[in-house]
C-alpha cells in the first residue's frame, strides 16, 4: 500500500490559480430546480473575517443525483448542472454562491439524507482544508438526517443551518466560523 | 440501493493537524472542538468530474505563457497520480502555482522586496492521463521570507492542488526539492507528524526525466486516498 501524500496549507497567494470570476455561479436559466443564492463570512477564533479564504461546494442536482459515475441511482441527470462550484472570500470575509436547492440523496442503509451542500475550506494558516455541510432551515427532513443526528447538541447542530434572509426569495446565509463562541461543526470524512 | 464502497480513512500520522503552535496563522483558525466523524455517504464518495474543456495544453508549460523566456532554472517536474491502493489516478485536475525564481508571486498581496518576472506567471493546470502522469515544464521558484517567526523563510516549493475521483480525495500539497537546508527548519513542512511521510513532500532529481542541454528534471509521486476495499463491479 502507497502512503498518502501530507496536505499542506494553501497559502495567501492562491487566487491568480484557483479564484475564477464565474466559478461561484453553478446554475444557468436552463438548470431545473429552484434557484437559491447562499451568502456568507468565514471567521477566525477572534470573530476577525479571513481575506484569504476559498470555498468549494458540491452537490446533487434537484431531482438528488450526483453528476458523477459513482452514482447509479435512477434519477435524471441534468445537462444544466454540474454540482461543482468555489468562491475566494473578499476582503471582508464573503463568500457567495447561484445555485440551486439540491435534492435528497441517499444516506447509510435505507435512511435519506436530507438536501445538504457539501463544503470545503480552504486558507492561509489550514494546514488542511476542513469540510462540513450545509443544510437548509425548515427542511422537514432535516428532522431524520443521518449526519445531522451525528451531533447531539441543538446549538452545535444549529451552526450547519443555513438561514433565509429577507423574505421567501431571499438568500441563504451560512457563516462559517473557525473557532471559538458557536464554532462550526467540522466533519473528519 | 447499497452503501458505497467508503475511502480509507486519514492516515495517522501523515496529514498535519489543524493547530500545529509553532506555525503561528493557525492558532486563530484551527477548531477547537473535536471533528465529528462521519459515514461516506453517495456525498462523499462522489465528486467534480472535470473534462478536458477548460484545459489547454500550454497552461502545463509555464516557461511559454509569456512573450519571453522566465529567468531562472528551468526544470520539468513529473510524476504520477496514484491512489493508496498503487492504482493509477487518470483524469485528475492538477494545479499548481509558485514563487519566480527570485521568489515572488504575481499575487498582489506578496510585497516581498523581489523582482517581478514579467515572463513569468506561476500558474499551471493540466488533466491526468490514463495512467494518472503529468508533466509540468516551469522554473525552480526562489525561497522567500515569511513573518512567521524572526528571519523565517520558506522553502522553494510548488503548490499543487488536485481534484482524484470523490470528494474524499481533495488534496492541496506543496512540493519540495530535495536538499534544501530550510526544510527542517520549516514549520508548515514540520507540521506533518511522521517525518517519513513529511518526506513524500520532496521530489528527487531523476536525470532520466532531466533533458539534456536544456532543464533538470524532477519527479514527484502524489498519493490520493484510495477506496477501502476492491469495488466488485466497474
Amino acid at each position: 500500500m502507497a502512503g498518502q501524500t501530507p496536505s499542506q496549507t494553501v497559502g495567501p497567494f492562491f487566487h491568480f490559480v484557483l479564484d475564477h470570476k464565474g466559478d461561484e455561479v453553478l446554475a444557468s436559466d436552463a438548470t431545473q430546480g429552484e434557484r437559491i443564492a447562499i451568502e456568507g463570512r468565514v471567521l477566525d477564533g477572534d470573530g476577525v473575517p479571513l481575506a484569504d479564504a476559498l470555498i468549494e461546494i458540491w452537490q446533487a442536482n434537484a431531482a438528488g443525483r450526483y453528476d458523477h459515475p459513482d452514482d447509479r441511482q435512477q434519477k435524471p441527470l441534468d445537462p444544466a448542472f454540474h454540482g461543482f462550484g468555489r468562491c475566494a472570500t473578499d476582503e471582508s470575509g464573503r463568500f457567495h454562491f447561484d445555485t440551486i436547492r439540491p435534492g435528497p440523496v441517499p444516506g447509510p442503509g435505507n435512511t435519506l439524507q436530507a438536501p445538504h451542500i457539501n463544503v470545503t475550506v480552504f486558507a492561509r494558516g489550514m494546514l488542511k482544508h476542513l469540510v462540513t455541510r450545509l443544510y437548509f432551515e425548515g427542511e422537514p427532513l432535516n428532522a431524520d438526517d443521518p449526519i445531522l443526528g451525528l451531533v447531539s447538541d441543538p446549538e452545535r447542530r444549529a451552526t450547519l443551518l443555513a438561514r433565509r434572509t429577507n423574505g421567501k426569495d431571499g438568500p441563504y446565509v451560512f457563516d462559517i466560523r473557525l473557532q471559538g463562541p458557536n464554532e462550526t461543526v467540522f466533519f473528519d470524512v | 440501493m447499497t452503501d458505497p464502497v467508503p475511502y480509507r480513512r486519514e492516515e495517522k500520522g501523515a496529514q498535519p493537524p489543524s493547530l500545529f503552535a509553532p506555525y503561528v496563522s493557525a492558532q486563530k483558525r484551527a477548531p477547537k472542538q473535536p471533528l465529528v466523524l462521519m459515514p461516506h455517504t453517495l456525498s462523499e464518495v462522489t465528486g467534480p468530474v472535470f473534462g478536458h474543456n477548460k484545459v489547454t495544453s500550454e497552461n502545463s508549460d509555464l516557461t511559454r505563457q509569456h512573450k519571453g523566456e522566465p529567468l531562472g532554472e528551468r526544470i520539468v517536474v513529473t510524476g504520477r497520480v496514484l491512489d493508496e491502493n498503487g492504482r493509477a489516478v487518470p483524469q485528475a485536475l492538477i494545479e499548481i502555482w509558485q514563487a519566480n525564481a527570485a521568489g515572488r508571486y504575481i499575487h498582489h498581496r506578496d510585497q516581498h522586496a523581489a523582482p517581478l518576472d514579467p515572463n513569468f506567471s506561476g500558474l499551471g493546470r493540466l488533466i491526468t492521463d490514463a495512467e494518472g502522469r503529468y508533466k509540468f515544464t516551469t522554473v525552480k521558484p526562489g525561497a522567500y521570507p515569511w513573518r512567521n517567526h524572526a528571519n523565517a523563510w520558506r522553502p522553494a516549493h510548488i503548490h499543487f492542488s488536485l481534484f482524484g475521483p470523490s470528494f474524499v480525495t481533495r488534496l492541496v500539497t506543496q512540493m519540495y526539492f530535495p536538499g534544501d537546508p530550510l526544510i527542517p527548519l520549516d514549520p508548515i513542512y514540520n507540521s506533518v507528524p511522521d517525518q517519513k511521510a513529511a518526506a513524500r513532500m520532496v521530489s528527487r532529481f531523476d536525470l532520466e526525466t532531466t533533458v539534456p542541454e536544456w532543464a533538470l528534471g524532477f519527479r514527484f509521486d502524489i498519493v490520493l486516498r484510495g477506496r477501502d476495499a476492491t469495488p466488485t463491479e466497474r
